[in-house]
């Protein structure tokens, strides 16, 4: 048989040493860089953190991918809601006129939208597929004021790592990063295709993120949150999705 | 090297299960770029759903596991393509792939495969050549797994993320959509899991118990006492 021998114990153990410092010097450089998620510990966060911080490295530049208005699916899927609440249900009888943004945090000047002053702050439109975690997925036209226009009338103060987003379902809340928030394709959407934006898919107001899975594209949102410290937020993970074994990062 | 075999083999297990689980959620198959339930699919597999939202024609809901398998798919597959690259890595470095697994340039057509799957047919034992190294059918089963089935995995994996699709369209694009790399995505898996099966079956034939001690010890009777 194979019988260790002193150099096969002195190379393995040399390496093995290497190893743990190598790790350990990756995960110093990674953190000072911001490539760990907020949901980076526990036993898929190797996996997790990889795939964030390689995103990072490769990826955060590029915008989405848009398409030719003839890739425009013609029967898009809403997916299942929730019922909606009542508060949603006064707020839709009103034709949601007085649909608000509260936008707050880590902000200069913490303000309260309308829809009009969302729109005032210019519209943009895109072509972009929605991509659920199941695997379907369909294209659309979208448009909304970007995340960015937003966050710069309320000035972002320094500091600021995530931007949190809340809907009025209850429990549902979202987060991306500042890099994230500040991409023209995070787009407040407020219409889709050719008319206002129906409530099955996200009406009045979803925050599309075209660069990441469906999930993070929360509908009814009426809270925009600016912070430096993201582990504040419910069980600190970043957002509602690893409470039930989801990842925070849906970029894939 | 046999660390990278086992920790391939562990990532590829759990790949398989957490694959077919998400599948579940959404057991229909499109061509092209999109598809969803209001579109018409390639193909169904005819098995209930995980989620309420896809019509299965069944009244049962499957359990939903799709959260925690996302998880370990997307992990598996990390521990997969880093022993594969350092596999690849080594395989280059050290002539494994020249000298192991190309074939002989006196293999290259048809009568030698002809000969060898007959062989295989007539259980005939194996020849010297083939008790030392790998023969004609073995090699080009290999570096079919390894330089094409997996790296297509990886690549119709990729295409399917919307942050990497982001910065590289072309990877989508080249296989035809999201859609359709989804659907080869499935049917490569199937391509291995038919590969592990021969894999398992040609090892049990051989003798379980020998190779397997071989391929975790590293023992081969033709180097006793190196």
């Amino acid at each position: 048989m194979n019988p260790i021998t002193r150099r096969k114990l002195i190379s393995g153990g040399a390496t093995a040493v290497a190893g743990v410092a190598g790790l350990a010097a990756a995960g110093r450089i990674a953190k000072r860089y911001g490539l760990i998620p907020p949901d980076g510990g526990g036993i898929y966060g190797p996996g997790e953190t990889l795939t964030y911080a390689c995103q990072r490295l490769l990826t955060v530049r590029t915008p989405a991918r848009e398409f030719p208005r003839s890739m425009i699916s013609k029967n898009p899927f809403a997916n299942a809601v929730a019922p909606p609440n009542d508060a949603f249900k006064r707020l839709q009888a009103s034709g949601f006129k007085d649909w608000r943004l509260v936008v707050d945090g880590t902000v200069a000047h913490p303000m309260s939208l309308s829809l009009a002053d969302l729109k005032a702050l210019g519209l943009r439109s895109q072509i972009t597929e929605v991509a659920c975690e199941e695997g379907w997925s369909y294209i659309a036209e979208w448009i909304g004021t970007p995340l960015s226009a937003v966050l710069r009338e309320a000035g972002v103060l320094p500091g600021t790592s995530y931007v949190v987003y809340t809907s009025i379902e209850k429990g549902m809340w979202e987060s991306i990063d500042i890099r994230d928030a500040g991409d023209p394709h995070t787009l407040l959407t407020m219409a889709m295709n050719e008319g206002d934006l129906p409530v099955p898919f996200g009406g009045p107001l979803r925050l599309r993120l075209p660069r990441q899975l469906g999930y993070k594209s929360l509908k009814y949102v009426n809270r925009i949150t600016a912070t430096d410290n993201i582990k504040k937020f419910g069980s600190g993970k970043g957002s509602v999705d690893p409470d039930y074994g989801y990842s925070w990062y849906a970029g894939i | 090297m046999r660390v990278t075999h086992w920790l391939t083999f562990v990532a590829f297990i759990a790949l398989l299960v957490t694959g077919g689980l998400i599948v579940i959620s959404h057991p229909r198959f499109y061509w092209g770029e999109v598809g969803n339930v209001n579109t018409k699919p390639l193909f169904v597999i005819p098995i209930p759903s995980s989620r309420s939202t896809v019509p299965t024609g069944y009244k049962y809901e499957m359990p939903d596991e799709n959260g925690w398998s996302r998880a370990l798919h997307f992990e598996a597959a990390w521990v997969a393509v880093l022993a594969g690259l350092v596999y690849g890595i080594y395989g280059l470095w050290s002539g494994h792939f020249r000298k192991d697994l190309i074939p002989a340039r006196r293999d290259w057509n048809w009568p030698a495969y002809r000969d060898r799957i007959a062989n295989y047919l007539r259980r005939a034992p194996p020849d010297g050549a083939e008790e030392r190294s790998y023969n004609v059918l073995q090699r080009t089963a290999y570096l079919v797994v390894i330089f094409v089935l997996f790296p297509l995995m990886i690549w119709t994996g990729l295409a399917m993320s919307p942050s990497f699709t982001a910065a590289f369209p072309w990877t989508a694009a080249l296989v035809g959509g999201r859609q359709s790399a989804r659907t080869i995505h499935f049917f490569v898996s199937w391509f291995l899991l038919l590969f592990l099966f021969v894999h398992v079956a040609m090892v049990a034939f051989s003798g379980f118990r020998s190779r397997m001690r071989a391929m975790i010890t590293g023992y081969r009777p033709d180097q006793e006492g190196e």
